[in-house]
């Protein structure tokens, strides 16, 4: 039995052990990994979305579980102090003692914090590990206790640094970027392409400043700015460096190993440093006189390594390493491979730019233009992988190589079909994985859809990057195969939902189970095709949620928002936004006699939260006997249709947007859609009810209402386009009976109307076709279908009350009156909160 | 919060010492659960009527240990009977508690059976 002890459990420590792991050799080694972080290693380029979600485990390459069930030793928190060569072992900062035959050294590298005076201060951050960002976090709560507009800046526009900026802002700090060079990420980007990026990030709110040579942290004890010059200071109460970073090297330098003059322990193409037990990789590895701060080339280096020491002498580091990078900072898509800067001396540029839209796109070709050397893209980056592939792959180019990059005229790609890539084409570069493996993986049958493909190659699971084309090649193998794509809901279904919506229609169906025995793939259902099937017959059938309450989703199944400690908030209708004192002292009345957290919502109505399951029908009742109703908050369905106060009251309104309002809320209220709608009506063209950024939206203008549709919020914001003009509210009602019902009949299970019309082929001149002209002959029918919904409309939570059979289901325990006692709340602002996640 | 998993074993049938009635097979929805108090423990019993089965597991999700997993929806996975929890649609497995689509720890499953409509589930103390 060899000893392997590796120093350091970052992403290329436990690339390490997750390589050696695979090998059948690995039954001849006991593998000890020591860690000096206390958790075992984590993912650190999708660091930034730490402060998304603070979730810690989610990060995790792999729990502390996986090495204990591979036999691997992993020591956390437990830093390896120092080497004795002679000896072969290992020392702790515990004073332990370990004997070696091989030792892997994958420590890494540190924030490198430039000697600037003051950098010491409080505030003052470097952001690396997931104690930076927890430091981070406690520190920008604290500004923003004090002082809600406190700002924070990052020191260095590189990649790392921008990741940074996109921390600030989630942050709820106001982000400022500081550069000492002239343009951001100056290693990949060259100066135009660094304009554009800077273009489209201050569009989204960051700050940027350039050229800015930092000479001192301002501040008495804690940071409050940083001057540059005289007379040029910028006031922060936060600073993170990103500076660079430099190798963790001290072991091997103390060791007597040889090193470079800027640090990085020297190794050759084995891995190996200059004694040939030791092996360095990752970014303490110096390569060619280069550190490769990627993570591709570190898990190259890891496998490496671990052929080496099984004796597979022949794999070893190519010369030249692929520093090609694709990854999106802060939304915005940032690609550069291959040579992205070339003297004129190489070859030539053809460069596209577009800075209203925020583009850039450059490639390099040889001068006899038949060879792609590299490129940038910045904006868009969607083309990256097949651009990648082909310079990497050395394949053929376009007669005009500008077809590259610019839109093709007739809609064909310019690039051919993924399937004629060469089989050693490397299609993930973060795992190595070849478009051969991925092919192959298929034609073996161990695949047969995207999902198992990632699983069995691990294409994709690095930076996910490659995905798209993961996809595409698998469909596109699947396809030469013979083998029908599947484009089913689930595994359950291989039919889509439009084709379950005319079967569920022509065949009558009531029951899932009914179309699952008859429609689907033998199995029992799931949570992604049961809730749709629910709806479906809800839509089509006239249903509440009331029917079959264990197929409807977490929300529809007890008639309320489930929020984060399993309690449920409450929301009645309140149809325009229109409510009288009295029912507003009701709802306050309520509220307090539950002690139920109170807010009012985006949509303009009034939140309860906190219920438990047991009280919801007790609100209920009480609600119902002051005349509310169910707001539908929980369903994919009509929320509420926005309001302004129209020409009732206001000075300029043009038109009775409430009354309007609430007669659409009250028309549409309760039908089940693929997703939730939300409308608006304003009463003139200052659009105070935010009409545009609805579902539909309504205008008032001379000569009667201006529509709009299509329009969202949420993570991909978009306005509704304008679909008529000056129509009166019969003609509107009539255009939205039609265009809700063909967007119910025909989206994707949770698609927007937004996303539904967006791809909807013809656009809106289709879309118009269907709805005014009637194009299709559909348009009776639509009207039909949508009046049959709006007649049964029956409030379920009276339903729900007035019967003992559905009320069963308001008990915590099916077997005791008690409540859940593992909730816990919290006072906060004189009302209550759950206590937060551990 | 580690306490809460501590309380939930994993029973096995051989191992079971109290058989505890829970309650009537009518108060369940069929294709459905509901949550059982059992001294300090919730279980989460599911009548999985479709294949004429029954099941139990802890009521707690691993992931944010919140009682919650009797009001899941559930299904399969490949054939594999399975709980989706209603917070984030986490799977498990209600054979053997493994979470089907991540990597946390498995959760505690509990055998059951039925005596004249009753449910009943075991326990080894």
């Amino acid at each position: 039995m060899k000893q392997i002890v590796v120093v350091g459990n970052g992403m290329v420590g436990y690339k390490f052990c997750e390589k050696f792991v695979e090998k059948p050799e690995f039954k001849d080694f006991k593998i000890t990994v020591f860690g000096e972080e206390p958790r075992p290693a984590y993912d650190r380029v999708h660091l930034s979305e730490f402060f998304e979600n603070q979730d810690a485990k989610a990060l995790e390459m792999a729990p502390a579980e996986w090495y204990a069930k591979n036999n691997i030793e992993l020591i956390t928190g437990e830093r390896v102090a120092d080497i004795n060569r002679t000896s072969k072992t290992i020392t702790t900062a515990q004073d332990r003692e370990f004997t070696y035959d091989y030792l892997v050294l994958a420590t890494g590298s540190a924030p490198f914090v430039p000697p600037i005076k003051g950098v010491e201060k409080e505030g003052v951050f470097v952001y690396r590990t997931i104690e930076d960002l927890e430091g981070m976090l406690a520190y920008a709560a604290k500004l923003k206790a004090k002082n809600p507009n406190a700002k924070a800046a990052v020191l260095g526009g590189g990649l790392l640094g921008l990741e940074a900026g996109k921390a600030v802002m989630d942050m709820g700090l106001e982000p400022h970027i500081v550069e000492f060079a002239s343009k951001l990420m100056p290693r990949q980007l060259d100066l135009r392409s660094s304009q554009v990026l800077q273009l489209k990030l201050e569009s989204i709110g960051l700050n940027i400043h350039l050229s800015k040579i930092t000479n001192q942290i301002l501040g008495n004890g804690s940071i409050v700015g940083m001057e540059f010059g005289e007379d040029d200071t910028l006031d922060v109460d936060m600073l993170i460096v990103s500076a660079g970073i430099r190798p963790r090297d001290e072991l091997g330098k103390n060791s007597g190993l040889e090193v470079g003059v800027r640090g990085g322990i020297v190794v050759n193409n084995k891995m190996q440093t200059s004694d040939e037990n030791i092996y360095a990789i990752g970014e303490i590895a110096l390569y060619n006189q280069m550190i490769y701060g990627l993570v591709a080339p570190g898990y190259d280096m890891a496998a490496v390594a671990v052929n080496q020491i099984i004796g597979q002498a022949k794999s070893v580091m190519p010369d030249d390493i692929d520093m090609s990078t694709k990854l999106k900072l802060i939304g915005v898509d940032v690609a550069s491979f291959g040579e992205p800067f070339m003297p004129a001396s190489k070859g030539h540029s053809i460069i596209f730019e577009n800075k209203t839209q925020h583009l850039y796109k450059r490639i390099n070709v040889s001068h006899d233009g038949k060879k792609l050397l590299g490129g940038i893209l910045v904006g868009d980056a969607s083309d990256y992988n097949m651009l990648h592939q082909i310079y990497l792959n050395g394949m053929a180019i376009p007669e005009d190589p500008a077809q590259l990059i610019l839109p093709a005229s007739d809609g064909a790609s310019a690039f051919g079909d993924v399937k004629d890539l060469p089989d050693e084409a490397q299609v993930c570069s973060c795992e190595s994985v070849t478009k051969g493996q991925i092919c192959a993986a298929i034609e073996n049958g161990e695949a047969t859809d995207v999902a198992a493909v990632v699983s069995c190659t691990k294409a994709g699971t690095g930076c996910g990057g490659c995905k798209p084309m993961v996809a595409d090649l698998t469909n596109a193998t699947l396809k030469s195969l013979g083998i029908e794509v599947k484009e089913g809901v689930c595994e359950h279904f291989d039919l889509n939902r439009q084709d379950l919506y005319k079967i569920i229609q022509v065949k009558g169906y009531t029951h899932f189970n009914e179309v699952l025995d008859n429609h689907g793939n033998g199995g029992h259902g799931c949570e992604l095709c049961k809730p749709l099937i629910a709806s479906l017959m809800a839509t089509i059938n006239a249903d509440t949620a009331n029917k079959e309450y264990a197929i409807q989703d977490s929300n529809d199944r007890f008639l309320a928002n489930i929020q984060r400690n399993g309690t449920y908030s409450v929301v009645p209708r309140v149809p325009g936004g229109e409510i009288t004192p009295d029912k507003l002292i009701a709802l306050g009345e309520i509220a307090k006699k539950y002690d139920l957290y109170t807010k009012v919502t985006g949509g303009v109505r009034i939140d309860l939260f906190g219920a438990t399951l047991n009280q919801l029908p007790l609100i209920w009742k009480e609600l119902i006997s002051h005349g509310f109703e169910s707001g539908h908050a929980y369903g994919k369905s009509l929320r509420t249709v926005k309001t302004c106060v129209g020409s009732t009251w206001c000075r300029y309104g043009m038109d009775e947007s409430v009354s309007f309002g609430i007669e659409l809320e009250n028309r549409y209220r309760g039908i089940r859609a693929p997703h939730k709608i939300k409308g608006g009506v304003s009463g003139c063209i200052r659009e105070c009810a935010e009409a545009r950024g609805k579902d539909f939206g309504l205008i008032a203008v001379e000569g009667g209402w201006n529509l709009y549709l299509g329009g969202n919020g949420g993570a991909n914001p978009r306005h509704a386009e304008l679909f008529a003009e000056q129509i009166d509210n019969e003609t509107v009602i009539k255009y939205l009976d039609r265009y809700l019902m063909f967007y119910m009949r025909t989206a994707k299970p949770l698609q927007r109307t937004a996303a539904w019309q967006e791809r909807l082929e013809g656009g809106l001149e289709y879309l118009k076709e269907v709805i005014i002209d009637d194009k299709l002959g559909i348009a009776d029918d639509l009207e039909k279908e949508m009046q049959t919904l709006v007649n049964k409309f029956e409030c379920e939570w009276t339903q729900a009350i007035n019967n003992p059979e559905m009320m069963k289901r308001f008990n915590h325990f099916v077997n005791s009156e008690e409540e859940d006692d593992n909730l816990v709340f919290v006072p906060m602002r004189d009302q209550k909160m759950p206590e937060p996640w551990k | 919060m580690e306490e809460i998993l501590d309380t939930y074993k994993t029973t096995k049938l051989e191992d079971v010492k109290i058989w505890f009635k829970a309650a009537s097979i009518h108060d369940f929805p069929a294709d459905g659960g509901a949550c059982v108090k059992y001294k300090n423990k919730q279980i989460a019993v599911f009548n999985f009527a479709r294949i004429g089965k029954w099941y139990a597991c802890q009521n707690v999700c691993p992931h944010k240990m919140e009682m919650v997993l009797s009001r899941g929806m559930i299904g399969d996975d490949k054939g594999i009977p399975k709980v989706a929890c209603p917070l984030h649609k986490k799977t498990f497995s209600l054979e053997d508690g493994e979470n089907l689509n991540g990597d946390m720890d498995a959760i505690a499953t509990y055998p059951v059976k039925i005596e004249e409509e009753n449910v009943y589930i075991g326990f080894s103390d």
